[in-house]
C-alpha cells in the first residue's frame, strides 16, 4: 500500500510548552504529569513538570488539564462538492479541530460523488487551501455510487484516494463488491462499507422495535445491517481483502464482526458516539434534527453490545459519521427529514459525560479508540511520543458547557447533543504542528 | 389542555371530562337551533394534507356549531402543491391569528411541529401512522354510551395495525379506560414489539368469541403489492369479520371507510351490533367538545370580562 496522503492548509507551527499537563497516550504507553514541549511542529520532549525551558516558545498553563494525542475521525461528511450549503472543507475541519481532531477522512457521497481522479485532485487542492486539520479523501467503489461498475480504483489511488466507500448506500451486488475486493490486491486502499440490506430497510426511518411500533414509523430491523456484515465478511475472507465496517449499530452486528475477526478476516469497524450514548427512546421526541440518522439509534441492548465491543476490541475506533444538514432539511416531519447528525464538536465530551464519568469505560480506553480510526486506512496513529508530529488535544475534563449555546463551528446545527450540558471540553487542538483551534475564552500564556 | 396532539397526553379523568362535555353538546344537537355562540369571534383553521371525509367535515361542522369562523385549507390546489413547506404554510395561516389549527398530515409528528411553530392550539387530526386522538375519543364516547364504563371489557382490534394510526390511539385510549386489548392480524401487519405496549397479540380469530367489542381496521388494497398479505381473498378467509364470526352480543366498530367484503362482510356492517353510524354521529359532538376544551374550558366560572370583549367565549347553553 502506498503511503497515506492527507492534506491541510500550510501554516505556522509555533513552539509551545503545555506546562504541567496530565498526559495520556495509552497506545504509546504514556501516562503522567509532564511539560509537553512542541518545537518545529513535533513533540520535542515530555519534560518533568515545570522543568522545560521556554526558549521563545509560548507557554500554556496546563495544570489540571489533560493532553491527549489529538483524535482521528475516519468517517465525516464535508459535503464538497455540491452541498456547500451544509458544510465545506473550511467549516468541517474547523468543526473537527474544535472537537480535538487532528485528522478526518471525508466520505465520497457528494454531488456528484467522488468517482474520478480529477475529483480527488481538486479536493486535495481545496484541503491545502482551507483545511485546518488533515483531511484524507475516499473515492467511491462504484462509478457515481450507482452500484453497477467499478471506479478506476488504481488511478484514484494514484491521485491520493485513501480508500474506497459508497457510504450512504450499501453495495447491493455481491459480484461488484467481490470485484472491488479482488482489485484491492492491485491498488490497495481499504474498502469501507455502509452495511444495510435495502430490501430489509425498505422505507424505514428508525430502529424497528417497540418505539417504532408506538410511533407508527417504519422500522429498520437490526438484521438489515448484520446480514450484510456477515455476507461481506465472508467475501473479504474468501478474497483475503481488507474491509472496514462503518457505524455499527446492533448487537447482531457486533457479533458478526467478532466472529469474522475470530475467523481471521481482515476486518475493522467503528461505532459512533450517538450509538454508544443514546437509544431509540430518544425518537419519542420525533425530533429529526437530533435523532434521525442511518443506521438508526437502536435499543439499550444494542447500545450495551456496542460498549462491550468497544471494550473488548471488536470495535476498533470511535467515528462520528458527522453528517451536517441545513435547517430546512430537518425542520420537517420526522419521516421527511434528511438522515444524519453532526458530531465532531461533541464526540469527546458526549462519550466522556455518558460513559467515562459514570465509570462505564475507562478514559484511557476511550482515548485509544479515538485514535483507532487511522491505522485501518494506512494512516499513522496520532501520538505524543517524542519525535512524533505534534497532534495534541488539550482538554479540561471538569468544564461544563451547553452544546449549541455559543453556536457551532460547523455550518449546520443538527447536533444530536444540541441543548445538552456536557462535562469535558476541548480547549485547544494542535494538528500537524499548527494551532488548529483554541477556545475563545482560553487565553494563551504570555510568551517569555 | 393547550393542544390535542396525542391521546397519550390525557388521563382517564381528562378523557371523561371531554366525553361529559360531548354529552352536553349532544343535548344541544337535539334543539331546534343547534348553534351556540361559544367561539364567536374565534377562528378555526383546518389544514388537511390527506383526503378525509369524516374527520374534516365533522371538525368543520363542529367549529360552525360553536359559531367560530372557519378557514379550510386542503393540500391539493393550495400552495402546498407548489412546494411550500409545512413551516411556511403554518406561518401563512398564522397571519389570520387562528385560535385553533386542526391538522391532518401524512407524516408522524407534523401536529407537534405545528404546535412548535404557531401560537394556536393544535389538534392532531391524524399524523401519518402515528396518532388520531379525536378518533380515539369519539370511539370511547360511542362505547361508553353503549355499554357504560370500559373497565374490564375485552376489546379486539383486528386487521392492518401496522399502517393504522387509529389502532395506535385506540389501543392507548382503551387501555387508559381500563379495557383489556387483544390485537389480531396477519404477522407482517402487526408491528414488531407491539405487545410491549400492553396488549395481547394473536394471528387467529379462533378466540374472538371472548371479545365484548370487535374493532375492525381498514385493509388498503395496495398492501398486497408489498406482500404484507398474499391476496384479498386469503386475508378475508382468515381475518374478515362476518356473521359466522361475530356473536350476537358482540359490538362491532370500524373507523371507516369500510372495504365491504374485505375486512367486514356486508351483513355485519348493516347488523344491529354495528356502531359504525353511531361513531360518525359521535364525531361531531366529540370534536365540538375538543374545540371547547381547548378554547373555552379555562374561562368557565371566571368573572365576566369587563367591557365588551367580543372574543371572549360565551358559556355553553346560551342562545346565539
Amino acid at each position: 500500500m502506498s503511503a497515506a496522503q492527507l492534506d491541510m492548509r500550510p501554516g505556522e507551527t509555533p513552539d509551545v510548552v503545555l506546562r504541567g499537563a496530565s498526559v495520556l497516550d495509552p497506545a504509546a504507553g504514556i501516562e503522567g504529569q509532564h511539560d509537553v514541549v512542541v518545537r518545529e511542529g513535533r513533540i520535542a520532549e515530555l519534560a518533568s513538570p515545570g522543568s522545560a525551558a521556554l526558549d521563545g516558545a509560548e507557554e500554556v498553563d496546563a495544570a489540571g488539564l489533560h493532553a491527549f494525542p489529538a483524535f482521528f475521525d475516519p468517517h465525516v461528511h464535508l459535503r464538497v462538492p455540491g452541498q456547500e450549503h451544509k458544510e465545506d472543507i473550511e467549516t468541517g475541519t474547523r468543526s473537527a479541530a474544535a472537537g480535538g481532531f487532528c485528522g478526518v477522512i471525508a466520505m465520497a457521497n457528494t454531488e456528484p460523488p467522488v468517482s474520478a481522479p480529477a475529483d480527488i485532485d481538486s479536493l486535495r487542492e481545496a484541503a491545502r487551501a482551507a483545511a485546518s486539520v488533515k483531511v484524507g479523501f475516499l473515492a467511491t467503489v462504484s462509478e457515481g455510487m450507482r452500484g453497477e461498475e467499478l471506479t478506476e480504483m488504481a488511478a484514484l489511488r494514484e491521485a491520493g484516494a485513501l480508500g474506497f466507500s459508497d457510504d450512504g448506500l450499501p453495495i447491493r451486488g455481491t459480484r461488484l463488491l467481490r470485484r472491488a475486493l479482488q482489485y484491492q490486491r492491485l491498488c490497495g486502499g481499504t474498502i469501507a462499507l455502509h452495511e444495510e440490506d435495502p430490501e430489509l430497510s425498505g422505507s424505514g426511518v428508525m430502529h424497528e422495535g417497540p418505539v417504532s411500533a408506538l410511533l407508527g414509523l417504519d422500522g429498520i430491523p437490526s438484521i438489515s445491517e448484520s446480514t450484510m456484515i456477515a455476507r461481506d465478511a465472508a467475501l473479504a475472507g474468501y478474497e483475503n481483502a481488507r474491509i472496514h465496517v462503518q457505524h455499527l449499530s446492533a448487537v447482531e452486528s457486533v457479533e458478526a464482526v467478532r466472529a469474522a475477526k475470530a475467523a481471521g478476516v481482515q476486518i475493522t469497524c467503528e461505532a459512533t458516539p450517538h450509538h454508544l450514548c443514546v437509544t431509540d427512546e430518544e425518537v419519542r421526541s420525533l425530533d429529526p434534527s437530533r435523532f434521525k440518522m442511518n443506521p438508526p439509534l437502536r435499543s439499550e441492548a444494542d447500545r450495551q453490545a456496542l460498549i462491550e465491543g468497544l471494550r473488548d476490541g471488536t470495535i476498533d475506533c470511535v467515528a462520528t459519521d458527522h453528517a451536517p444538514h441545513a435547517a430546512q432539511e430537518k425542520e420537517v416531519p420526522f419521516e421527511e427529514a434528511a438522515m444524519g447528525v453532526t458530531g465532531l464538536e461533541t464526540a469527546f465530551a458526549a462519550v466522556h459525560t455518558d460513559l467515562v464519568l459514570p465509570g462505564t469505560i475507562e478514559l484511557s480506553l476511550f482515548v485509544e479508540r479515538l485514535g483507532g480510526g487511522a491505522e485501518p486506512f494506512g494512516v499513522q496513529r496520532p501520538s505524543l511520543a517524542p519525535g512524533s508530529e505534534a497532534n495534541v488535544a488539550l482538554c479540561d475534563l471538569a468544564a461544563e458547557w451547553t452544546v449549541g449555546e455559543d453556536g457551532y463551528e460547523s455550518r449546520s446545527s443538527n447536533s444530536w447533543c444540541a441543548g445538552r450540558t456536557l462535562t469535558g471540553r476541548v480547549l485547544m487542538t494542535i494538528a500537524g504542528g499548527q494551532i488548529a483551534y483554541r477556545l475563545r475564552s482560553f487565553s494563551m500564556g504570555v510568551a517569555a | 389542555m393547550k393542544h390535542l396532539l396525542s391521546i397519550a397526553q390525557l388521563s382517564q379523568a381528562e378523557i371523561e371530562a371531554i366525553l361529559d362535555r360531548a354529552e352536553s353538546f349532544a343535548e344541544v344537537g337535539r334543539r331546534d337551533i343547534k348553534k351556540v355562540p361559544t367561539l364567536r369571534g374565534r377562528t378555526v383553521a383546518t389544514l388537511f394534507y390527506e383526503a378525509s371525509t369524516r374527520t374534516s367535515s365533522s371538525f368543520e361542522l363542529a367549529a360552525k356549531r360553536l359559531s367560530a369562523d372557519l378557514v379550510s385549507v386542503k393540500a391539493a390546489g393550495s400552495s402546498v402543491d407548489k412546494g411550500e413547506s409545512l413551516k411556511d404554510t403554518v406561518a401563512t395561516l398564522s397571519a389570520y391569528e387562528p385560535a385553533v389549527i386542526v391538522i391532518r398530515h401524512p407524516h408522524a409528528g407534523a401536529a407537534q411541529l405545528v404546535a412548535d411553530w404557531s401560537d394556536a392550539a393544535v389538534v392532531n387530526a391524524g399524523d401519518g401512522k402515528h396518532e388520531h386522538p379525536s378518533q380515539a375519543l369519539l370511539d370511547v364516547y360511542t362505547l361508553r354510551r353503549q355499554m357504560g364504563a370500559l373497565e374490564g371489557k375485552r376489546i379486539w382490534i383486528v386487521g392492518d395495525v401496522l399502517h393504522s394510526r387509529v389502532a395506535r390511539s385506540n389501543l392507548i385510549a382503551f387501555r387508559e379506560m381500563g379495557a383489556e386489548i387483544t390485537v389480531c392480524g396477519p404477522p407482517a401487519l402487526i408491528p414488531r414489539g407491539l405487545e410491549q405496549l400492553g396488549c395481547a397479540v394473536t394471528h387467529s380469530l379462533d378466540d374472538l368469541g371472548e371479545a365484548d367489542v370487535v374493532y375492525a381496521l381498514r385493509l388498503q388494497r395496495e398492501r398486497m403489492r408489498e406482500s404484507f398479505v398474499p391476496s384479498l381473498r386469503e386475508y378475508a378467509t382468515h381475518f374478515q369479520i362476518d356473521g359466522r364470526r361475530l356473536g350476537p352480543r358482540q359490538l362491532l366498530m370500524h373507523p371507516g371507510p369500510v372495504n365491504r367484503g374485505v375486512e367486514l362482510s356486508a351483513e355485519v356492517i348493516d347488523s344491529p351490533q354495528s356502531l359504525i353510524a353511531e361513531q360518525v354521529a359521535s364525531g361531531l359532538v366529540v370534536r365540538m367538545a375538543i374545540l371547547y376544551e381547548l378554547l373555552a374550558a379555562g374561562d368557565e366560572g371566571s368573572a365576566p370580562a369587563s367591557g365588551d370583549d367580543a372574543s371572549r367565549p360565551t358559556p355553553i347553553g346560551q342562545p346565539a
